[in-house]
């Protein structure tokens, strides 16, 4: 009972009867650690674990696959193409004569590096010009909500599909570049709904009896509690990156060749479908879809974890 | 006694969680004849609701009964199947719930939603079911209601809502109504007539009634019988008059005990139980209520006592150091102070003001700050002055988002505080009254008037110099949850204003955040927690905390103790008034609960529709209204005696409150004021003096004004 002859020690100072003081507030019941709070319900979700699992392993197998599994994959060789899976070439190879796991994860490598770098671009700008927009409201607002309105109603893949056209030498950079800075509008909706929200909130308010400054609100209040819908956002928007990409690389505005992205490879391997060389289709659309679904499963278990408002007492 | 329609045979219900199990229910037993109100009262997580939620078979996932029986008229219905159920639920069982809003389906018409009720149970056509549901909302007092068919219930206030959440559990003329905290969400005057409402109801269908309420005051009044829960478990039950007068279990005694009354001593510190109620998945062995009771001994806490009957029919109690009767009113803390008369004489000495308070009881217990903190001198000005305060906010139609009127939250509202005095703001929810309360704290900017703390008009500042003058206005708030910022640790969150404002150094911030958790009664291991792991009364200290940081001269406190449960409350209360003492504060406190501001404050505004209608000390407020709002608002509020409840039986204010878009012309209280004449929907009523310091707006006022050659003298002074 530290606490109440602390209260009392007091009283005594402030020369009160100790008596008046009111018995202290009581143990607080505060489970553990919020983290291992949040760890806990992570785990609790078991497509989350699994989702985990396929993206650690994807990740393992694109990068550091590739140090275990020599292969070449610089020179063609047309008298290699389209063998089927054997010991020397586990899953075949593709029409060029790559061997198509190694393929695979050079495909990959590709795909998560765009898929990562894209989502944070549009994370950046979205989270800035939603908190922005929410926070100021007004004019800025109506204006930069209309900008997102515009942007979201021109059809994505054309604009895409054309600058794509324009700079056809696409790399690992441009192509994040570009998707990045298109998919940042659901981003910006999206937080900018959390700030208006959370801007009206008590402590927000008890922050400006303060005297709290906009700065200080947005960097300790803002931000913080809109965090977590920006973090579980980034989950999707790599799937949707790397979707798009696909989709890109199918319609032939992938990376520029020797470089491959999953798209790429479905593109070229869909015509030889019906003479059944299935290992340059399928192994590569199993991955595509595992890495999608993946990032999906933690996407919404994150979404439960993060937000402390749902946290199981 | 009646026959029994409901009967409850010792009734376990669990709630299995992901890794704990809750023991909601313990082997409760009880029944409930024809005609007959039971209240069952306790405070949240005591198992009331899931009680009723048992009854209905309608518990929430994971929830369900363990043992014990449910018979309805002698029909058991633990063991029926779902579908079976079913035609017993709105049927012969029916429940109205607190939220009237979410109970209702926005998309349909209310018409269609109580017809379609009566349609499930009665094999009526659709036209005849329409019929029947205007017929149901005629019951619960609606006028023309066959017009009102076809509304929304987004076209209804919330006090319509819940009357039509009545007539829908109505409308198959259940043997058994189930209220569970039915007008918690309301204002006291449509508390009112809601429970007015039940009450005929009840009489005129022969129904039983179980009334779930956490209210005391609403038992007091309306329940024939009580039991009391804690912890999941029946401590004690009584026929209701006989529980108020000669309880036997310590939790009931310290639960009147702790609530304010509106006769309280403002000097007395209120009773309250120490510590939170016991977590459900893991309750202590014994007697559940040991860890709070000041009487419990080792028995106490091993061996837990059973329900045992007393000398007096229908009163048991479970108990092993029972207590008889009611607390005395007072907890000494000091020997002296033993001697203080309870309560104070309804006529005090028409002297009026604080003195009169002070000069009446005999033995003066410590002087309020007021008092202490008026020697200083304060160049003749008061602490804050609040002159002619107008705020509309402007309501946007149309494309073009033109103003096409403007809510008058505000309407020229004066007063003032003096340093170390409590103000009171009382008045229903959209009286404006929180408005205000911002308007204070510079949180709203004013459309016209003045905010000067110290004689300096704060809504002139720039915006540097108010960010200095901030530190002397801080606020507290009402929702425990949403005023800390939940991804702050608590030390975080009080260190928060000093580095806002700059002031001192790390160590020293440290200093004043472990001092402040101390005298806020919290241990100083909350530094380190996040606010979710605190329950609502630990949270609501953290918020008194922070708003002490700063040192400020004015707290400006929103409903602090609304959101708390009767024990919490009264800790929190205390430390209210303890802090004040210490600090020298000087308190605005807003509520809707008039025994909360009248605990607190020295003198009180009542607000009605954006205007402030009177304004005076406590005890010219309470004991002599002048305005016929202030005297409905004070025979409204329930107060935790079945004497007093049982005697005032009609509505003290009818109708609702209207439109702060379009208020009424001349007075705004007129269309609802018993003394309405002409006069008052031509001309405003002026502020007028009928005391020292006490003034009203009414043409018709229940006292008579100073004459002339006072008032001239009075409003110069004011």
């Amino acid at each position: 009972m530290t606490v109440s002859s602390s209260v009392g020690e007091l009283a005594d100072e402030a020369s009160i009867d100790p008596g008046v003081f009111l018995p202290d507030a009581g143990e607080v019941q505060g489970p553990k650690a919020t983290w291992r709070l949040a760890a806990r319900s992570f785990r609790d979700n078991r497509l989350a674990v699994v989702g985990t699992g396929i993206l650690v392993f994807f990740f393992l197998f694109c990068f550091v696959g590739p140090l275990i599994y020599h292969t070449n994959q610089i020179s063609t060789n047309i008298a290699n193409a389209y063998y089927p899976p054997s010991a020397k070439h586990l899953l075949g190879t593709d029409g060029n004569g790559f061997d198509e796991l190694g393929r695979i994860m050079v495909g990959g490598q590709a795909a998560l590096e765009i898929g990562l770098f894209s989502s944070f671009i549009a994370t950046v700008l979205g989270t800035l010009v939603g908190a922005v927009a929410g926070l100021l409201g007004g004019v800025v607002d109506a204006i930069l909500m209309r900008i997102v309105d515009v942007l979201l109603s021109v059809p994505l893949l054309f604009v895409i599909l054309i600058i794509g056209d324009r700079f056809s030498n696409a790399t690992v950079l441009s192509l994040s570049l570009i998707i990045g800075s298109f998919s940042w509008l659901v981003s910006a909706r999206l937080v900018r709904g959390e700030v208006l929200s959370l801007r009206e909130r008590d402590f927000i308010f008890a922050s400006r009896t303060m005297g709290a400054s906009r700065h200080h609100l947005i960097y300790k209040h803002l931000i913080p509690n809109a965090l977590g819908v920006v973090i579980v956002n980034i989950t999707f928007q790599v799937a949707d990156a790397i979707n798009l990409l696909a989709i890109l690389g199918f319609l032939g505005y992938g990376l520029q060749y020797p470089q491959v992205s999953w798209g790429d490879m479905l593109s070229g391997a869909l015509n030889y479908l019906p003479d059944g060389y299935w290992w340059v289709v399928y192994p590569v659309g199993i991955c595509l879809v595992l890495v999608v679904m993946a990032c999906n499963f933690v996407g919404d278990a994150l979404r439960d974890t993060v937000d402390v408002r749902l946290r199981r007492r | 006694m009646s026959v029994p329609i409901l009967e409850v045979e010792s009734l376990s219900t669990e709630i299995q969680l992901s890794r704990s199990v809750v023991h909601a229910v313990g082997d409760v037993s009880f029944s409930i004849g024809e005609g007959e109100t039971l209240g069952l009262v306790g405070e949240s997580g005591c198992g009331k609701s899931i009680t009723g939620l048992s009854i209905m078979r309608l518990l929430p996932n994971g929830g369900h009964i363990t043992s014990g029986a449910i018979r309805l008229a002698g029909r058991e219905l633990v063991k029926l199947k779902e579908r079976e159920m079913r035609s017993v639920r709105g049927n012969e069982v029916a429940m109205v719930f607190q939220d009237s809003m979410t109970s209702l389906n926005p998309t349909m018409p209310i018409g269609r939603q109580i017809s379609e009720q009566i349609r499930r149970h009665r094999s009526v056509t659709k036209k005849e079911a329409l019929r029947q549901a205007a017929d149901s909302l005629s019951l619960v007092g609606f006028p023309r209601s066959d017009e009102r068919l076809g509304d929304y219930p987004h076209q209804f206030s919330g006090g319509q809502r819940q009357r039509i959440m009545i007539a829908i559990a109505l409308s198959c003329e259940p043997k058994l109504l189930i209220a569970d905290e039915p007008t918690t969400a309301l204002d006291v005057t449509i508390q009112a007539q809601i429970l007015g409402l039940l009450d005929d109801l009840k009489e005129r269908l022969g129904m039983a009634v179980l009334l779930v309420t956490h209210d005391m005051g609403v038992v007091a009044g309306r329940a024939d019988r009580v039991n009391v829960m804690y912890a999941g478990r029946i401590v004690e039950t009584a026929p209701t008059v006989e529980l108020f007068r000669h309880m036997h279990h310590p939790y009931t005694q310290a639960l009147l005990a702790s609530i304010p009354l509106l006769s309280q001593d403002r000097a007395e510190r209120l009773f309250s139980i120490p510590g939170i109620p016991p977590d459900l998945t893991t309750p202590p062995p014994g007697c559940r209520f040991a860890p709070r009771c000041s009487r419990a001994t080792d028995r106490c806490r091993e061996e837990e006592p059973t329900l045992q009957p007393t000398e007096v029919d229908g009163h048991l109690f479970a108990c092993w150091h029972p207590v008889d009767g009611p607390a005395a009113r007072i907890v000494a803390p000091d020997p002296g102070k033993l001697a203080t008369p309870a309560p104070e004489a309804p006529s005090a000495p028409p002297a009026g003001s604080e003195g009169a308070a002070a000069a009446g009881s005999p033995a003066p217990v410590r002087p309020p700050a007021a008092r202490v903190a008026a020697a200083e001198p304060d160049q003749g000005v008061p602490l804050l002055v609040i002159d002619s305060a107008v705020r509309a906010y402007p309501v946007k139609s149309g494309i073009l988002q033109r103003t096409v009127a403007t809510v008058k939250a505000v309407s020229d509202v004066s007063f003032s505080v003096e340093r170390g005095e409590t103000f009171g703001l009382v008045g229903e929810s959209g009286c404006g009254k929180t408005t205000l309360g911002k308007l204070i704290v510079g949180l709203e900017k004013l459309d016209a008037g003045r905010v000067a703390l110290r004689g300096t008009d704060i809504s002139k500042l720039s915006a540097r110099e108010l960010r200095s003058f901030r530190r002397d206005l801080q606020m507290m708030f009402q929702d425990p949850i949403a005023s800390l910022d939940p991804r702050m640790r608590v030390g975080a969150i009080l260190r928060e204003p000093m580095r806002v404002q700059g002031v001192g150094t790390a160590a020293s911030q440290r200093a004043v955040i472990t001092d402040l958790l101390s005298e806020v009664g919290l241990p100083a291991t909350a530094i380190e927690r996040f606010p979710h792991e605190f329950s609502g009364g630990q949270r609501q200290r953290i918020g008194l905390a922070r708003a002490l940081t700063l040192n400020p001269q004015v707290v400006v406190a929103d409903e602090p103790v609304s959101a708390l449960d009767v024990s919490i409350r009264s800790q929190v209360l205390n430390l209210m008034k303890r802090l004040q003492q210490v600090h020298s504060l000087t308190y605005v406190v807003i509520s809707h609960d008039l025994a909360v501001v009248k605990y607190l404050s020295d003198r009180i505004g009542v607000m009605y529709l954006g205007k402030l209608v009177e304004v005076g000390s406590v005890d010219d407020v309470y004991r002599r209204p002048v305005h016929h709002y202030t005297a409905g608002l004070i025979a409204t509020a329930p107060e935790p005696d079945p004497t007093i409840e049982k005697s005032k039986r009609k509505v003290a204010i009818k109708g609702e409150l209207p439109s702060p878009i379009n208020p009424p012309s001349g007075c705004r209280f007129r269309t609802r004021c018993p003394a309405a004449q002409e006069l008052c929907a031509e001309q405003e009523p002026p502020m007028r003096a009928f005391h020292d310091g006490h003034l009203a707006a009414c043409h018709f006022p229940l006292q008579e004004p100073m004459r002339p050659a006072d008032k001239e003298a009075q409003t110069a002074s004011v």
